[in-house]
């Protein structure tokens, strides 16, 4: 499992692996919001919080298609089915791996990103918290996804319209977390809950995402 | 080894074979003969458990079999090196040496994957089966884009595998040269009866 870990991270991080595509396109479309509202400080420091949240969502979607179909297009998908490693643990290195290459590049950017969108100072600390807390369930999430759509032709459209929804629960919380940040208030709650469904997605879909992987390799 | 009872599968809900019994033993090859579509893959997807059979039983030792697809399951921005340690260590060691050896890839070890022929890169997915220390062989038409003298070097890694107590069964249209029994499918072909139980996900 750990081999498998390090060859996930190094084919992100080699040509073509896609590693960056997500945090420019974070980048992106964070810096077109201030252009597309208009310059005033007043107002974008107000959407700050759920505007980063929105794009850090798009980001993780971006690169979903690849934790599967690249392994299923060149037959290693199937050879791992029949190796000693479980599928469940598969799937949760998988996320683990998209988590760190997608996920954590965001969370760091995001407080520089903050400053581009007027965040009030108080906003930074939780943010940052919240992403990081939050993140792993939008990789985790999305390698479910990513393990149903998996063999179909062009599903990253369908990807997209299945897992969207799903990252509602933690885009609601993740963005109250921020908001209540920026606005000096307690985080308690949502902060909780928005680690409840983390967890909760950690704990239940390597099971649910390896079921529907077997089916889908028959 | 491996041992088939009465065997019957299917592909998309359609029955491909019935009736298929056999008993692998240790330092056999057993080759796979059929036409295209005769089930042949369907079959040994099916003993490697990626797929349940439709009626009938495998009795194999757990963690015994390897299996080797259609394609290779290699990484071209890899190398020829880390393709193969990755493997390795996901069947728990790291000792690639006898594979690239038995293949005849020393050479290549450092090249992207990228930059290999279709012969070459079938070789590195065949010097997978080595790396995996299993006993028992599944190889799906191993010898596709390969010239004779990879052919030879494959019969005789083969061999080697036999010699060391292995068991091979291999699907194939070519003679590979030794002597081993023959299970022909086209006599066991189902008849293209109702859908059983479709429940396969669209695709």
């Amino acid at each position: 499992m750990r081999a498998l870990f390090w060859r996930d991270i190094m084919l992100a991080l080699r040509a073509g692996g896609g590693f960056g595509l997500g945090l420019a396109f974070f980048l992106i479309v964070v810096t077109l919001v201030p252009l597309a509202l208009g310059p005033n400080p007043e107002l974008l420091s107000r959407v700050a919080a759920g505007i980063l949240w929105l794009g850090a969502l798009l980001a993780c979607l971006l690169s979903l298609d690849r934790i599967f179909a690249l392994d299923w297009e060149d037959g290693t998908l199937e050879l791992l089915a029949t190796s000693p490693v479980p599928l469940e643990g598969l799937v949760g290195i998988k996320a683990l791996a998209h988590w760190i290459t997608t996920g954590v590049p965001l969370v760091c950017v995001a407080p520089v990103l903050g400053g581009l969108l007027n965040l009030p100072a108080s906003g930074y600390l939780w943010l940052v918290a919240g992403l990081f807390v939050g993140t792993p369930a939008l990789s985790m999430i999305g390698a479910f996804g990513a393990a149903l759509t998996v063999g179909l032709k062009r599903g990253s459209l369908l990807l997209s319209l299945l897992v969207l929804p799903l990252y509602v629960p933690t885009l609601i919380f993740g963005a109250e977390v921020a908001r209540r940040g920026a606005a000096g208030l307690d985080v308690q709650t949502p902060l909780l809950l928005l680690t409840g469904i983390t967890l909760g997605t950690l704990a239940c879909l390597p099971f649910a995402a390896a079921a529907v992987l077997r089916v889908n390799l028959r | 080894m491996l041992e088939a009872r009465d065997l019957s599968v299917s592909r998309g809900g359609v029955p491909v074979l019935t009736g298929v019994s056999f008993k692998l033993t240790t330092q056999t090859a057993m080759i796979l003969r059929g036409p295209n579509g005769s089930g042949k893959t369907t079959l040994l997807r099916t003993l490697a458990g990626l797929q349940p059979a439709s009626s009938g039983d495998v009795i194999v030792e757990p963690d015994t079999l390897a299996y080797a697809a259609h394609s290779d399951g290699i990484k071209a921005t890899l190398t020829v090196t880390e393709n193969l340690t990755f493997w390795a260590q996901t069947f728990g060691h790291d000792d690639i040496g006898a594979a690239l050896t038995a293949f005849d890839l020393l050479a290549l070890r450092d090249r992207a994957a990228s930059a290999l022929s279709a012969g070459q890169k079938r070789r590195l997915g065949l010097a997978r089966m080595v790396v995996t220390r299993r006993p028992v062989w599944l190889l799906d038409e191993p010898t596709v884009s390969l010239d004779t003298r990879a052919v030879a070097t494959f019969a005789h890694a083969v061999r080697a595998h036999l010699a060391r107590g292995g068991a091979v069964l291999i699907a194939t249209h070519i003679d590979l040269g030794f002597e081993g029994e023959t299970l022909d499918l086209a006599p066991l072909k189902a008849r293209p009866g109702e859908l059983l139980g479709f429940d396969e996900a669209f695709s």
